[in-house]
């Protein structure tokens, strides 16, 4: 008898564990912050500021989700990972969600148990490699030292892009992109390899960033975006609507600059009026205020306005829109509709 | 009897559970037992609840999926092809490489440096305090990263080794030291190798037999015999004879190379520009002096070529059957009735080579090609887990010295024993039972402190198994299970090894 009541207690105790682990949202509530996983430093994406203010494309997304949950954008933990710690570090619960260009593959959504909130960045993996070798071409390699993240997708292409094309390569792990670069700037590799997004934030800060082609291959399709948990749809909506909101907003032209007088009174369009909270109940249905994603934009202002303020043309990292440019445009940023 | 009426004489009562010294101890061995099994089980259950709640399951399957990633130090054959499973031996066989030369390193370091410490030279000493002091005292990830750094950064890259590049490589162009590695002549087995290592074995008994003859010889007549030169002597002499007679006889044969698509008696040259244009495939045995030779011949003819590694003669066969391959070289003693269809020997030929050959580095498109390459990652480790612990090593060492008693140097000098025999003879074994217990806990301390390797990208079995794998397979627990199996398993052979020893050494009393 004695043993039936010590294992009901255990079990209890072993579900409220699970319990507490599901509602996300009441736990980041609760802490008045937002833990969210991010890069150990990645120009343009993710990088502590000189007053150590985190910034970037990716950060933005904390800074939105945080402004939309908690109603200020600074109240976030920014805890960096690395590629090898970022999912355990989700999965263990030490983050609520990890923006840190983590790319959506079919066993990450499946197997390791996560959802992914949408797709912030389409990307590819290219390579970098000096001038100076006189390497016009991915498939020149052959014999190379690569530098190569460890516990990333970019891992797997490259095995498989060389395995393919039936040369051979030497590849040389690395934890972090500082290490990277640091071992690629020393000649310990003659290549380095990660998101094309990636080099180009990377090769921005180098002293002679004309001394370093990209090559012209892209060996792989990188969606990247935010990820959650599996088993909290609650949070995983947040996050997704979130994201969806800043993107709605560059369609529609709600900007950091107009988005208050937008939000002040019903407009012509409905959708916006939606979006902002003037008409419907939005806000409620995902457990949130009505304002939720006029403070979402009001953090960091539109998806384009993030792109071009941290990552964009008129940046060191220059980055076209591309494929990252609103669907109007050409491009695959597209947001469901908000109804 | 009656005056003892106040001592419980039967009768057990519950309070002396507490109260009683005869009893409380067990009670509070119980109890303690109880609460560590209440701890494990609710460990375990709340593991349990919370993989279901993830919605995550307990298997170790995903040691037989495909692993998907490369590794580059493989003792063993790998490739992205092959399981998880294989990529946490290929880490577990680099941590045992590491964990062994380090351990031997440290040994030596630390055995120098306690001796030393305790040097009658005053800089000597000196010098050595400052090692274990300086080594003992800084983080051991400090001293990885920092040997790695000072390899990749002071080093010259592989292209500087070019015309003008200002590098050149050192011992006869025979050993490159550049910031990704040390390239050292890569040794290759030819024809006789077996011979010539079935020689050296038996003479390695030799060595075992005569020292025990010189033993025993001393014992019954107190002669002393050159057991250090006899020693040194059989250890070279019927190797380096053996060598010199297999070189001479199987190591000038000639043997043919054979090409398929090919007209009688073309040289390799026409070869290249004629049929073989589209593409030469070679077929070799990885390692073998056969495979060097036709190597250099298809160089020396400015030859560009693809390795297909086979097993044997008979692999090589049959896989320029399968098409695989059309250039192989083949003992003259091979029945050409086995040879693949439509294979004609080329006007060149190889040399079968000697028993043993070294091939030399050379730099080829990115990096050094052929030799061996010693991986900065795996140097710096090794050097720092080595120095790390041998500073270690070196205090225990001292210690033990200092445990004997300084009568027994002063009894052997007294008997006019040389104070190098002195040391060796008197002190050490008696110091030995001192210093063995203590130097197993760090050599069991450096195997697991092997586990830092990833800071410096050294694929052990915590960057394969415990890294990469876990990683792609989101296996956390299982993997980590297993990583800490594995350390548990090595250090108990290591620690059982080093006991066995421990108890040979140790001071037989009468
Ligand atoms: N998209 C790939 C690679 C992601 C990745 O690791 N990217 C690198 C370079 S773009 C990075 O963010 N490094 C930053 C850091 O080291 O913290 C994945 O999800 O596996």
């Amino acid at each position: 008898m004695k043993k039936s009541v010590l294992f009901g207690a255990l079990t209890v105790t072993g579900l409220a564990a699970g319990a507490t682990q599901a509602a996300t949202l009441d736990d980041v509530k609760e802490r008045g912050e937002l833990n969210c996983g991010v890069v150990t430093g990645l120009a343009g994406f993710g990088a502590p500021d000189a007053n150590g203010v985190w910034e970037g494309f990716d950060v933005s997304v904390c800074r939105a989700v945080a402004a939309a949950v908690l109603g200020d954008p600074t109240a976030v933990n920014f805890v960096p990972t690395t590629g090898q710690t970022r999912f355990t570090a989700l999965a263990s619960g030490e983050i609520d969600m990890l923006a840190r260009n983590t790319t959506w593959t079919f066993s990450r959504d499946t197997d390791l148990k996560f959802d992914f909130a949408g797709v912030n960045y389409y990307d590819g993996q290219g390579f970098i490699v000096p001038t100076e070798l006189g390497v016009s071409s991915a498939k020149d390699l052959d014999g190379a030292t690569v530098c190569i993240q460890t516990g990333t997708t970019t891992e797997l292409n490259l095995a498989d892009f060389f395995r393919n094309n039936n040369i051979s390569y030497e590849p040389v792990p690395v934890e972090t992109n500082a290490e990277a670069q640091q071992q690629y700037l020393a000649g310990a590799c003659d290549a380095y390899t990660t998101d094309a997004s990636g080099l180009a934030a990377t090769r921005a800060t180098f002293e002679n960033p004309g001394d370093h082609v990209i090559l012209p291959e892209i060996i792989s399709k990188e969606p990247l975006g935010p990820l959650v948990r599996h088993g909290d749809n609650e949070w995983g909506d947040i996050v997704r609507w979130t994201l969806n909101a800043l993107i709605a907003a560059e369609e529609f032209g709600v900007t950091s600059a107009n988005v208050n007088e937008l939000a002040s009174a019903p407009g012509t369009n409905p959708e916006v009026n939606r979006l902002l909270g003037t008409e419907g109940e939005l806000g409620a249905m995902i457990g949130l205020e009505n304002d939720w994603a006029k403070r979402a934009i009001a953090a960091g202002g539109n998806y384009g306005e993030i792109f071009e303020k941290n990552i964009g043309e008129n940046t060191p990292i220059g980055l076209a829109r591309g494929l990252n440019a609103q669907w109007t445009n050409g491009g695959l940023i597209y947001a469901p509709p908000f109804r | 009897m009656t005056t003892t009426s106040d001592v419980p004489k039967a009768g057990f009562r519950p309070s002396q559970l507490i109260y009683d010294t005869r009893y409380r101890s067990l009670t509070i061995q119980v109890i303690a037992f109880i609460a560590l099994m209440l701890g494990l089980s609710w460990l375990v259950s709340n593991t349990i609840a919370n993989l279901s709640a993830l919605g995550k399951d307990f298997d170790f399957g995903f040691l037989g999926q495909r692993a998907g990633y490369d590794i580059n130090q493989r003792l063993i054959d790998y490739d992205s092809g092959s399981t998880h499973g294989r990529a946490a031996l290929v880490g577990i066989l680099n941590t045992l490489l590491v964990a062994v030369l380090g351990c031997t390193l440290a040994t030596i370091l630390g055995v120098l440096a306690g001796v030393l410490r305790l040097s009658k030279n005053w800089i000597v000493a000196k010098l050595m305090a400052v090692y274990v002091e300086g080594f003992r005292n800084i983080p051991l990830l400090l001293w990885i990263l920092l040997i790695f750094a000072l390899m990749t950064e002071s080093t010259p890259q592989p292209r500087d080794f070019r015309e003008g590049g200002g590098a050149s490589m050192i011992f006869g162009d025979s050993v490159a030291i550049t910031n990704r590695g040390v390239f050292i002549p890569a040794p290759h087995w030819g024809a006789g190798a077996g011979i010539l290592l079935a020689v050296f074995l038996l003479s390695l008994v030799a060595i075992w037999a005569w020292r025990r003859h010189a033993h025993k010889v001393q014992e019954q007549t107190g002669r002393i015999l050159p057991i250090g030169w006899g020693t040194l002597g059989l250890l070279i002499l019927p190797t380096a004879l053996a060598f010199l007679v297999l070189s001479a006889t199987m190591g000038r044969e000639r043997q043919p190379v054979y090409v398929t698509g090919a007209e009688a008696q073309m040289s390799l040259a026409d070869y290249a520009a004629g049929p073989g244009a589209q593409g030469m495939n070679v077929c070799a045995v990885p390692g073998s002096t056969e495979a060097l030779n036709l190597r250099r011949l298809m160089r020396s003819n400015e030859a560009r070529f693809n390795l297909v590694a086979v097993e044997d003669n008979a692999a090589a066969i049959a896989a320029a059957e399968a098409g695989r391959c059309n250039i192989m070289s083949l003992p003259g003693s091979v029945d050409p009735a086995t040879l693949p269809a439509g294979a004609l020997a080329l006007s060149d030929d190889i040399a079968r080579g000697l028993p043993v050959e070294f091939e030399r580095p050379v730099l080829g498109g990115f990096n050094f090609e052929g030799g061996l390459q010693l991986r900065n990652s795996l140097i710096a480790l090794w050097l720092a887990l080595s120095l790390y612990t041998g500073a270690f090593i070196a205090e225990n060492v001292r210690g033990g010295i200092l445990a004997v008693s300084k009568g027994q140097t002063e009894a052997a000098y007294a008997l006019g024993i040389k104070p190098s025999r002195t040391m060796r003879l008197v002190i050490l074994p008696q110091a030995l039972r001192v210093i063995i217990p203590p130097m197993i806990s760090q050599y069991l301390n450096l195997t697991k402190n092997s586990s830092l390797a990833i800071a410096v990208g050294y694929m052990d079995v915590r960057s394969t198994l415990g890294g990469i794998t876990i990683n792609q397979t989101g296996k956390e627990l299982e993997g980590m299970l297993l990583l800490g199996l594995f350390y548990l398993v090595t250090s108990l052979v290591i620690s059982s090894a080093m006991n066995l020893y421990n108890s040979r050494v140790k001071l037989k009393e009468r």
